[in-house]
């Protein structure tokens, strides 16, 4: 995973800002609440959930254990239907390739479909550094572009802004893109919506290039799929003559049928909606209709080292729907900046430290962002447990051993001592100083149990080092915390202000 | 080595604790329903009809002698100049007059299409759980833009013969070669403060006309 957030604070320093700000707190807590509970009517309106679930599961499984046989067949199959395929070990040979590519058709500018794995390269700021003008065309993204800033949410990626702050960012950014904000724009979404629609509009018409991810590759079909609202992905998808989609080799599914799965599980779990208003499904070309020319750029960057730890491989079933954002306890309060990372929340908490190795104090400190307490895994539609890879990455943090990094196996030394050790135990300490980011941990104590932390980082360690912690059987954790550590390790009247 | 070497290697190696030789069709238990709920095929398109209004689609109902009337009345109510019809549209569909009709053709730019007030399609097949149309390309369809950048579109869904219950039943019919777009009401966003709006970048307004087979 490329530096895209170099010079990240680690997760309890970013938290400890995103605490501070208070629109940021009003409007993510606003977000994650309304989405929680419109998703859990629109899961409750299928009465086989849970088949649904296990089968995703099974699914995803399935194409990761036969991956190199999977992602052979896809290959076959996009160029057989007229697409050409690329393979990228890192980002930066991913961008090498995408920029050779625009390079390649003379064209200077680029329109974007919202995709996480072209954040995770950080392809814009190669393309800029090419001469080449990416334009974001999803409207929180467009959002986030003109205001210089990052990402805070998988689906939502400018939650924490208000519309207030849309406004103002729209009247002083556009301009210098394109199509400047309409006179007297107003602060009403219907306003800034229309906005976004007439400065982009110009933009699509005229591109000759799109970039895109994809949500789904299906190896027996070669097909690719987009889902979106706006119609912004169906205009990149469409319009230009050139389609580049770069994607994570983790994306692909077997056989058609398997979108039976996901199309009914993800509308419902990211956006809490029956489908979502646009899905595109493109295989290879097709004459007289879309772009002629269709490159496929498959993207490793930290993906096949994920999938060499048997713990930690699951987290490549995750489908990028984001419902354990909204049910986290943790990422409500921290705020999706803390995570230091394009994948926030639960998901970024396993993910970000397997793609980009545990050793910086930021990847350190992630697998301690969380309260365990399981909420991320009873929402997850493709039931990643992600508590028991956190509970693993902790271990990794604190005792080292072996890992896959670029492909080879190495030792990992523990971190004892080192930065990251010391970031570790202060994301450990935040959460436990923070009653709020715990409070569902304490409803779902129970079955969350067995995910204590086996060993501690910092001060617990030495205790940890001569026994294991579930020889605790009914304590939980935050109670054994508390009674050990006391209170002074709990900043002052934290929940009343800061939770 | 090339990446393509490079990255299957890593995947071999990555598995190699792994010793699966469960056939596809075993390892996947689809225990799940293929549609939810008995309906009998007029409450299927009921169904049909109450998502796509949910989703803010306008839905009408009428048959196939009633359908270049409907056609006209909506053309004249949205006010529109001009009209799109894909080549392969029943002509019989049509209004005798109305709006001026315009062809997509290979050579018509995007801002050609820019400038068209409404499109008439028909569809591949309508969801009724879900509330979606999906196209195809087919003659009555057109290509994908036509849907796209025209701010009005009308879809004709003749029931209850095109009309599916769910995903599952959809995806069977469908041929994956075909350029696909599933649409569930009109464009929408909702990135300001999670409020809903509706019409950004495809057509604000999307129209669904349910015409009875005789
Ligand atoms: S981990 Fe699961 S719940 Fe979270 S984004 Fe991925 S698929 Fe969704």
């Amino acid at each position: 995973m490329s530096g895209t957030f170099v010079g990240m604070p680690a997760f309890p320093e970013a938290a400890h800002r995103a605490v501070g700000d208070r629109t940021l707190r009003g409007n993510l807590r606003h977000a994650t609440h309304t989405i929680r509970a419109k998703r859990a009517g629109a899961v409750a309106e299928l009465s086989d959930w849970a088949a649904l679930r296990e089968a995703g599961r099974q699914i995803k499984d399935h194409a990761l254990r036969h991956l190199e046989r999977c992602l052979v067949q896809l290959e076959d199959a996009v160029t057989a239907a007229g697409g050409v395929v690329h393979w990228a070990a890192d980002a930066e040979e991913a961008n090498r390739i995408v920029t050779g590519l625009v390079k390649a058709t003379g064209e200077s500018e680029v329109v974007k479909v919202k995709s996480m794995a072209t954040q995770e390269i950080g392809l814009n700021e190669a393309l800029e550094a090419a001469g080449i003008r990416a334009y974001e065309t999803d409207l929180a993204e467009l959002i986030v572009q003109l205001g210089k800033d990052r990402p805070s949410h998988i689906l939502v990626p400018a939650i924490h802004r208000n519309r207030g702050e849309i406004r103002d960012i729209f009247r002083s950014e556009m301009g210098a893109w394109g199509r400047p904000a309409p006179e007297g724009l107003t602060d009403e979404p219907a306003e800034l919506a229309e906005a976004s629609r007439l400065h982009l509009r110009e933009k699509f018409l005229r591109a000759k290039v799109g970039i895109s991810g994809a949500n789904f590759m299906v190896a027996e079909t070669g097909t690719l799929v987009v889902v979106e609202s706006e119609g912004n992905g169906r205009m990149c998808l469409t319009l230009p003559e050139t389609l580049i989609s770069v994607v994570g080799i983790e994306k692909i599914v077997p056989t058609w049928q398997d979108l039976e799965v996901f199309l009914q599980t993800l509308p419902r779990s990211s956006t809490a909606e029956r489908m979502n208003p646009y899905t595109s499904m493109w295989t290879g070309t097709t004459d007289g209709d879309g772009p002629d020319t269709f490159h496929l750029v498959l993207l490793d960057n930290g993906r096949t080292d994920t999938l060499a730890d048997p713990v930690g491989r699951q987290a490549l079933r995750c489908i990028r729907c984001s419902a354990c954002l909204n049910v986290c306890p943790v990422y409500e309060r921290a705020g999706g900046h803390a995570y230091g990372s394009v994948y926030p929340g639960p998901i970024g908490a396993v993910l970000t430290p397997q793609l980009r190795g545990v050793q910086s104090p930021i990847d350190a400190s992630l697998p301690y962002a969380s309260s365990l307490c399981g909420a991320c895994y009873e929402v997850c539609p493709v039931a990643i447990d992600i508590p028991e890879v956190l509970v693993h990455l902790r271990e990794r943090v604190v005792q080292g051993g072996p890992v896959t990094r670029d492909g080879a196996k190495v030792i990992l030394k523990p971190a004892k001592g080192h930065a990251a050790e010391r970031a570790a135990m202060r994301a450990a300490r935040w959460v436990l100083g923070h009653p709020g980011a715990l409070r569902t941990g304490q409803r779902l104590a129970s079955r969350a149990r067995r995910y204590r932390p086996r060993t501690l980082p910092g001060p617990g360690r030495a205790w940890t080092a001569s026994r294991d912690l579930p020889a605790l059987p009914t304590e939980p954790f935050r109670d054994w915390w508390q009674r050990t550590h006391g209170e002074d390790h709990r900043p002052a009247g934290t929940e009343g202000n800061a939770g | 080595m090339s990446s393509r070497d490079l990255i299957l290697g890593r995947v071999r190696r990555a598995l190699a604790d792994v010793r699966d030789d469960t056939p596809y069709e075993q390892a996947v238990g689809r225990d799940y329903l293929l549609r939810h709920g008995r309906l009998s095929a007029g409450e299927t398109v009921d169904l049909l009809a109450r998502n796509l209004a949910d989703y803010r689609a306008i839905v009408h109902r009428t048959d196939v002698r009633e359908l270049p009337g409907t056609i006209g009345r909506l053309l004249g109510a949205h006010g529109s100049r001009n009209v799109l019809v894909p080549p392969g549209l029943p002509p019989q569909w049509m209004p005798a007059s109305g709006p001026a009709r315009v062809q997509d053709r290979a050579e018509s730019t995007p801002y050609d299409l820019d400038e068209v007030d409404s499109v008439v399609t028909g569809c591949a097949v309508a969801i009724a759980e879900t509330g979606t149309l999906v196209l195809d390309g087919s003659p009555d369809q057109g290509r994908r833009r036509v849907t796209l950048v025209p701010d009005h579109h009308i879809c004709v869904v003749r029931v209850p013969g095109q009309v599916v219950s769910s995903v599952p039943e959809a995806l069977s019919r469908l041929v994956p070669a075909r350029p696909l777009t599933w649409i569930s009401g009109p464009s929408a966003t909702s990135d300001i403060e999670l409020d809903r709006v509706e019409g950004v970048h495809g057509p604000r307004t999307l129209e669904v006309v349910l015409v009875s087979e005789e």
